[in-house]
């Protein structure tokens, strides 16, 4: 574990490869515009597969910009682009004839609130699943189940599929959201501050699943919440003003960060 | 009393007084937004009142058969036969189907104004759709006259006539002569009256769609088109179907750009093609020489297109209801 000397300032960073993992998505010489403000600058990073790989910084420093980059929300918006490459398993993913769509069933993304869509829970679920398959029936009730056990509801949910997502609590909507995004099976999941409108034992539940979900899946987290960055990754990315300053493994970087900007972020004297 | 010294300086007496003051002003306004909203109620129960006075000469003479004759003769002497068919067929068939026109095209103006136009060109378009609305309607009736009824009429129904005339059920809806004066050109009128309110509305309430509710769906991988149609619609149900029996209520009252173009017929043909009237032109176009039953009987007129208006009404918070439950409480 050596070799995980990471300096953002070498044009490419190296992954912080243990050496074994491969990695599921690179990050090369990135740059971000919101219109002529540039937002993001020269951003090189890589996510190891099934890893979780946290990133922290001030409000405004660019880590949710970033995020919404890898599944192209940006996209969306006009006047928004991004120049660089990220290889999503070698794949250039900014490629203009790219298909969206595709892209984000690979890439998904759970929000800062939670977005139960206006239907059943059962609804919720199936909705994604059936924007890709053609399941009969009982294949598709199967496959709800998994993935709301997979989301750790299932036990709460079971006897009311047919309620609306609406009258969950807000860490049960946190959950189905999950759910949501797990059922059409990714291989990325993006959680863009995924606990910031929950209480403190809806927030365990989602961390707690986190821990679970990398196990299939490479998960990118947003947060504001240094504890939480330490509690659920492996890797963890600092930024700060639409730079990367530092990445590297979690522990070392909140135990022994090489940049003084990060010692203070992370010490709170700063952000 | 413990009152803390720096109140105490300007009196506890004048504080009392001033609170005393505020509750005369809390009472008084009280009371006032309590007869406004009795008003309203007094007003809407004395025009049924007055309406049911008015109409009960002819709903004593007529009866129940004034709902199903199809015959309007108020010459007729001693006793005129008067039957409000003709009119309460032309006013569903008009507002229906302006609605059947006007509300997907509506619908698809404020969905392209909230998902896809650029945004230069939103606040044009959108202002334009309110001028629309803002235009009387004597002057959309005039327009229908002399420049819509008479190109639909020579260009577009002989084509559709020709078209049908051989398929069972088409040949009688679509059946010639055109005519200008016509169910469909005051349905078309209509149509366009109504459009701004639907699009106004619509739109107003797709941008109350949450954009992380709308990203939501599109980091599925969601098309605009399948996010349009499972969130941002189902979202914003009812205020789209509000705006839509508000644009149906418009439509079945609208008087005077029906009254120029639909003909003031009283005969039921089957074809829309063919003039035709509603109850609101039937009542415009005769009350200034009416009298005796023949006058009893528009006023009866008028208190069918308000219980038409009320069903509709109602009708709609059924199937609101409805659809909330099947949507999941």
């Amino acid at each position: 574990m050596t070799d995980l000397q990471i300096k953002t300032d070498m044009s490419h960073a190296a992954a912080p490869s243990t050496g074994v993992r491969a990695n599921k998505l690179e990050v090369r010489n990135l740059d971000f515009f919101y219109g002529e403000s540039k937002a993001l600058k020269n951003i090189n990073l890589s996510l190891a597969t099934n890893t979780v790989t946290a990133f922290i910084g001030p409000s405004g420093c660019g880590k949710s910009t970033l995020l919404r980059i890898l599944n192209r929300m940006y996209d969306l918006y006009p006047g928004q682009r991004a120049t660089g490459e990220v290889l999503l398993d070698g794949q250039n993913l900014l490629d203009p004839k790219l298909d969206l769509n595709l892209l984000r069933a690979r890439v998904g993304m759970v929000f800062q609130k939670p977005t139960p869509f206006p239907m059943t829970i059962y609804e919720n679920i199936a909705f994604g699943i059936k924007l890709y398959e053609n399941l009969s029936k009982s294949e598709l009730d199967g496959r709800v189940e998994h993935a709301l056990r997979g989301a750790a509801l299932w036990n709460e949910v079971k006897d009311k599929l047919n309620a609306s997502g609406l009258s969950l609590s807000g860490g049960q909507q946190q959950r189905l959201c999950i759910a949501r995004t797990v059922a059409i099976q990714p291989e990325v999941i993006l959680f863009d501050e995924p606990c910031s409108a929950l209480d403190p034992i809806s927030t365990a539940k989602v961390e707690e699943l986190i821990d679970e979900l990398k196990e299939k899946y490479t998960i990118a987290i947003v947060t504001h919440n240094m504890q939480q960055a330490a509690r659920v990754s492996e890797f963890t990315a600092f930024m700060y003003l639409g730079e990367l300053v530092e990445f590297g493994q979690t522990t070392k970087l909140f135990t022994s960060p090489e940049k003084r900007q990060t010692q203070d972020y992370i010490t709170g004297r700063f952000g | 009393m413990t009152v803390p010294a720096q109140i105490d300086r300007t009196g506890p007496l004048d504080r009392a007084r001033a609170l005393a003051a505020f509750k005369l002003g809390d009472r008084t306004f009280y009371w006032l937004t309590r007869i406004s909203a009795l008003a309203v109620l007094c007003i809407l129960g004395g025009i049924i009142l007055s309406l049911i006075v008015g109409a009960w000469p002819a709903i004593q003479q007529f009866g129940f058969d004034f709902l199903v004759t199809r015959r309007w003769a108020p010459q007729l002497s001693p006793s005129p036969v008067l039957g409000a068919l003709g009119p309460i067929y032309g006013t569903i068939v008009t507002s229906l189907l302006a609605m059947l026109i006007a509300v997907p095209v509506g619908m698809g103006i404020a969905i392209f104004l909230t998902e896809f136009c650029p945004p230069a060109i939103r606040r044009p378009v959108g202002v334009a759709i309110e001028l629309l609305a803002g235009i009387p309607s004597i002057i959309y009736g005039m327009w229908g006259f002399f420049v819509l009824a008479p190109f639909m009429t020579d260009h577009f129904m002989p084509a559709v006539i020709a078209t049908f005339q051989h398929v069972p059920l088409l040949n009688v809806i679509f059946a010639g002569p055109p005519s200008y004066l016509s169910l469909f050109n005051a349905s078309l009128v209509l149509a366009i009256m109504i459009l701004p309110f639907i699009t106004a509305i619509s739109r107003d309430v797709f941008q109350t769609v949450p954009p992380m509710l709308k990203e939501s769906a599109y980091g599925l991988g969601c098309t605009t088109w399948e996010v349009v149609k499972n969130v941002v619609i189902p979202f914003t149900r009812a205020g789209v179907i509000g705006g839509i029996m508000l644009a149906l209520g418009r439509a079945l009252g609208e008087t005077m750009a029906v009254t120029f173009i639909i003909g003031n017929s009283f005969q039921i043909t089957g074809s829309i093609f063919s003039p035709g009237t509603t109850i609101s032109a039937a009542i415009a176009s005769e009350f200034a020489e009416a009298s005796g039953v023949h006058m009893s009987a528009l006023i009866l007129l008028g208190l069918l297109l308000f219980v038409l208006t009320f069903i509709v009404l109602a009708a709609a918070r059924l199937m609101l209801a409805r659809l909330q439950d099947k949507q999941g409480k």
